[in-house]
């Protein structure tokens, strides 16, 4: 089947899968409110987090829906930056997805506060030393570019101003990712984090798992809608997803060997790459992240029957779904995973009694709270995204469909 | 029209009734007064208040561990630190608050062991300072670092950023908390230097932490309190008369805390 848009429209779900995937996504999002609620409330002793995993499974999910947020705006990038008019169908709904992505990315970093009813405080009182203060008006303002963005679109008497929305939105999501990277950027005392590097990878993170979402997202939108996704589209999204995962292999090489290179940071390296937590990185990562984006993308010709020399939909949705996935785990190993050793504050000594986890390794298990919160905020973003499509003309509007 | 008669009487009413507002509003002034007095002589009462010094940079607070007094198997500063802020040592070592922290060390090339108590290091250019969001983690003048409880958020960045894990996030509610340690659930703290009383204004004799109280009365006297800034100060001297190092020298961070014998 074949299907071709023009124009927008609001989300005509041609299956019954609709109200049940907004009754889902609605029981998920109260479960993640109740978790939350109940961390609140007891505090975080029912967590897995510790005074040594300080930073626990809510981080994860949280800076992963952010980065991802980041990403999602890649479609509308490409139609409005870069002029890859096949986009232009998806643009209204690559800005609204990173909207809610980071919507809910914002709400699980903050229901994981101690003092989440201190949030008045921290968005009026700054210190401008700190990047996180810096990400506050990153992430607000992120809101307001893409507003404008999404308004320049819908009024027609302001189209023309399209191109220059798009193009701040665009710089704009380069520094708030550059931002987010920077959080762990420049930690001095966790030699693990303490590298430049990992802000350009959290760039290359959010090409991968941005593009990967919307690719999904865009999917399910066609799939409720009764169509599909044009050839061309999921050929260019394919090249799309195929040229961020090699830029993301880059950085993630360049990060790793220069580790190696630095004495201090061999035993980071052997934690990361080894027993410790390498069951999680090779398959996680390098598997389910890279090989098997990259197999499923590369070898399409190959992997497609004679005919069609085309990357299939199917395909495209697996190494997404695989990329996603990859990307969740590398931001688990870099939240979690340079936590989990002890601090060295004595080197060239043993530490041989501590009471405070100054020698090995910190378990980590988060609890179903901490899953709870963070599927939580998942949920949220997916609930306002489909309710958002039901209340404005976001959804490309399908208009041939052929055999 | 108004008679000059009730003209008078009503300018003697307005007399009477300025008067009456008069008195009311001395015996309201005075009163607060005694109020004030009652007051400033309640807060110097309690040890828990502080005064209303100002806190300036000449002065620059510190400890000066020596290593080579400190014994493994004694933990006489860490009870001290907890009994003097409410600090529950019992529980799970991993959530509960650990101000101070004692540490058994061997070297790796000479076998050589060595036990030291571990706490803020109240650096000059403190990292939980430059990345607290809402500026709750400060440094006063005098170079103690400090949580302000009323702003902390509970972000843990502070935790992530300082390089000694001297800092514990409050997993619990608490009760019974000290007037002088305000503590709650949901915020990071970590050791203060017993800044309540060096705020009492007692002489510089009786300022020592709780920490270092309990070392001296344990007889090993291995922590010395003192101001950094005075070459006169016990502390300087020792510095002078045995060397002291910082812990993690190389980030160049200028700690408040100097170990000898490491």
């Amino acid at each position: 089947m074949n299907t071709e848009y023009t124009g927008h429209q609001l989300l005509q779900p041609g299956r019954p899968g609709y109200v049940f995937l907004l009754l889902a996504l609605l029981a998920i999002t109260v479960f993640g409110g109740y978790c939350a609620y109940h961390m609140e409330h007891t505090g975080h002793v029912i967590t897995g987090m510790n005074n040594q995993i300080v930073w626990g499974l809510p981080h994860v999910f949280a800076i992963s829906l952010i980065v991802t947020a980041s990403g999602a705006l890649n479609g509308a990038t490409m139609a409005s930056v870069f002029g890859v008019s096949l986009y232009k169908p998806y643009t209204r709904l690559s800005v609204v997805l990173a909207m809610v992505l980071l919507a809910g990315g914002l709400a699980v970093l903050v229901l994981d506060l101690g003092r989440p009813d201190r949030l008045v405080i921290a968005l009026t009182t700054y210190n401008f030393r700190s990047i996180f203060s810096w990400n506050i008006y990153l992430y607000s303002g992120f809101m307001v570019v893409c507003l404008i963005y999404l308004w320049m679109m819908f009024e027609r008497r302001f189209n023309r101003f399209t191109t220059a929305a798009g193009i701040l939105a665009f710089a704009w999501r380069i520094v708030l990712t550059t931002g987010t990277g920077c959080i762990f950027g420049f930690l001095v005392g966790r030699s693990a984090l303490d590298s430049a590097i990992l802000a350009p990878l959290f760039i290359a993170l959010s090409f991968v798992t941005g593009t990967a979402a919307l690719a999904l997202v865009m999917a399910v939108v066609a799939y409720l809608q009764n169509a599909a996704l044009p050839g061309t589209v999921v050929e260019a999204l394919g090249k799309l997803l195929l040229w961020s995962v090699i830029a993301l292999v880059y950085f993630s090489i360049a990060h790793h060997l220069t580790n190696l290179y630095v004495a201090q940071h061999h035993a980071d390296e052997k934690l990361i790459l080894g027993k410790a937590l390498g069951w999680l990185f090779w398959p996680g990562h390098i598997g389910v992240g890279i090989a098997l984006p990259l197999l499923l993308l590369i070898l399409r010709r190959k992997l497609s029957s004679a005919d069609n020399r085309q990357l299939s939909p199917h395909h495209l949705l697996l190494a997404s779904l695989s990329a996603l996935l990859g990307g969740v785990v590398l931001v688990y190993l870099i939240v979690i995973g340079s936590q989990t050793a002890a601090q060295q504050l004595f080197p060239g000594k043993t530490v041989t009694a501590s009471s405070f986890g100054d020698a090995g390794i910190a378990p980590y298990s988060a609890t179903h709270w901490e899953w709870g919160l963070g599927f939580g905020g998942v949920g949220l973003s997916l609930l306002l995204l489909f309710l958002v499509l039901r209340i404005l003309p976001v959804t490309p509007q399908p208009v041939h469909q052929a055999p | 029209m108004t008679t000059p008669q009730a003209t008078d009487t009503s300018r003697l009413a307005r007399r009477r009734f300025l008067q009456k507002l008069g008195l009311l509003s001395a015996a309201t002034v005075s009163s607060g007064y005694t109020l004030i007095e009652v007051s400033a002589k309640a807060q110097a009462a309690d040890d828990s208040q502080p005064t209303a010094q100002a806190v300036t940079a000449k002065k620059r607070w510190g400890l000066l561990i020596d290593t080579s007094k400190c014994s493994s198997g004694c933990d006489a500063c860490v009870r001290g630190c907890n009994a003097e802020h409410g600090i529950d040592s019992s529980g799970d070592d991993t959530t509960r608050a650990q101000w101070i922290r004692k540490v058994d060390l061997e070297d790796n090339l000479t076998g050589k062991e060595s036990s030291v108590p571990v706490m803020c290091q109240h650096c000059d250019s403190a990292p939980c300072v430059d990345v607290c969001p809402t500026g709750a983690s400060f440094k006063r003048a005098d170079g103690i670092v400090l949580v302000n409880k009323h702003t902390c958020i509970g972000c843990r960045y502070c935790m992530m950023a300082c390089p000694y894990k001297a800092r514990s996030f409050i997993h619990e509610v608490l009760t019974d908390q000290k007037p002088s340690a305000p503590r709650g659930k949901g915020t990071v703290e970590s050791c203060t230097l017993c800044v309540h009383r060096i705020d009492r204004g007692e002489t510089e004799a009786n300022l020592q932490p709780a920490c270092a109280v309990a070392c001296t009365d344990e007889a090993h006297s291995a922590i010395l309190f003192g101001d950094l800034n005075d070459p006169q100060s016990p502390i300087r001297t020792k510095i002078d008369e045995i060397g002291a190092t910082q812990v993690r020298a190389d980030l160049a961070l200028n700690t408040g805390v100097r170990y000898h014998g490491l």
